[in-house]
């Protein structure tokens, strides 16, 4: 298979911005492949090679970045934080937050909000979170490493 | 001549007083003037194409603000090889780029109106500690912040 072209970069970064706009509501995965006129199977192969992780990945990932920031600001326990970002367990929250930021949620509020608050406009922190996963080339392989493994 | 002399003639020097262009790598120019006049509101500065087939000079800017514009330009020669023209659309069109942010007085008021003219929001308007913003992208993914800026920071509202 080549390079995907612009009209097919086009509708993945449609179906991209879909969860950027709706990550903290319950997402079908089947509906967003359907918006970028996609099979499930193939939208989740298209996307992995052009933004390095699948949709599922990003999304996760989106979403425990939004649970820093309202961690950071807002006056929610742990257990709504979850919710809010659209997690439906507690348990699959914690650990994925803890993959991703190293430390538990709440040992992670305990020490931003001694820190004090960046001075960064939100549009910029929003495409720093929602670009590239770090070390991520543009990745052209299929074949499952360990650490892209779905959770 | 000492270092105070040569301080002094820096600060005598002239200085930059204002950013007057900037611009915005679209897929087309067409599309992208259609853009920023029908779905923001924008006035066109320039259209004019240099000589038979040479480059073509598209401007835009906001009405009440006569002393910036953007250029509309597509990513190719003399500027950029082949290959490189192609690797910015490829982010153009995946999303990866941004282009600025425009300001408004009305950030809820434009982000209505620019919505029902079709405009792809990423971000409904939201309060940060320099004012309340909304995030959109034009028609070819990039991306720009709508943002009515308050006349104070507020440090008690979050910053993302």
């Amino acid at each position: 298979m080549g390079r995907p072209d612009l009209a097919q970069l086009h509708r993945l970064r449609l179906a991209k911005d879909v969860m950027d706009r709706d990550w903290s509501q319950p997402i079908d995965l089947d509906a967003v492949a359907a918006e970028a006129g996609y099979s499930r199977y193939h939208f989740i192969r298209l996307f992995r090679e052009v933004y390095g992780e699948t949709p599922g990945q990003y999304l996760s990932r989106r979403r425990i970045e939004r649970a820093q920031d309202l961690l950071r600001s807002a006056n929610l326990t742990v257990t709504e934080i979850c919710m809010v970002v659209g997690f439906t367990s507690l348990g699959s929250f914690c650990n994925r937050f803890k993959r991703q930021v190293g430390m538990t949620p709440t040992e992670f509020r305990a020490r931003a909000r001694t820190e004090g608050a960046g001075r960064i406009p939100g549009c910029f922190a929003l495409f720093w979170a929602g670009g590239f996963r770090a070390g991520t080339p543009h990745a052209a392989t299929f074949e499952k490493s360990p650490e892209n493994r779905d959770p | 001549m000492s270092s105070t002399n040569t301080t002094t003639t820096c600060q005598e020097a002239a200085m930059i007083t204002g950013l007057g262009v900037a611009t915005v790598w679209v897929l087309d120019q067409d599309r992208a003037k259609e853009f920023f006049v029908d779905k923001l509101g924008m006035e066109v500065r320039d259209d004019l194409t240099l000589g038979e087939g040479g480059m073509r000079w598209v401007t835009v800017g906001a009405k009440d603000q006569p002393d910036l514009m953007l250029t509309l330009m597509v990513p190719g020669p003399p500027t950029h090889d082949p290959e490189t023209a192609e690797q910015i659309k490829a982010l153009i069109a995946k999303g990866a780029l941004g282009a600025g942010a425009f300001t408004t007085d009305d950030c809820e008021g434009d982000y209505r109106a620019m919505k029902a003219r079709g405009v792809n929001f990423l971000q409904e308007p939201q309060k940060r500690p320099y004012g309340v913003e909304a995030i959109f992208r034009d028609d070819f993914g990039n991306w720009f912040s709508l943002t009515q800026p308050s006349a104070k920071l507020d440090e008690s509202v979050g910053w993302s």
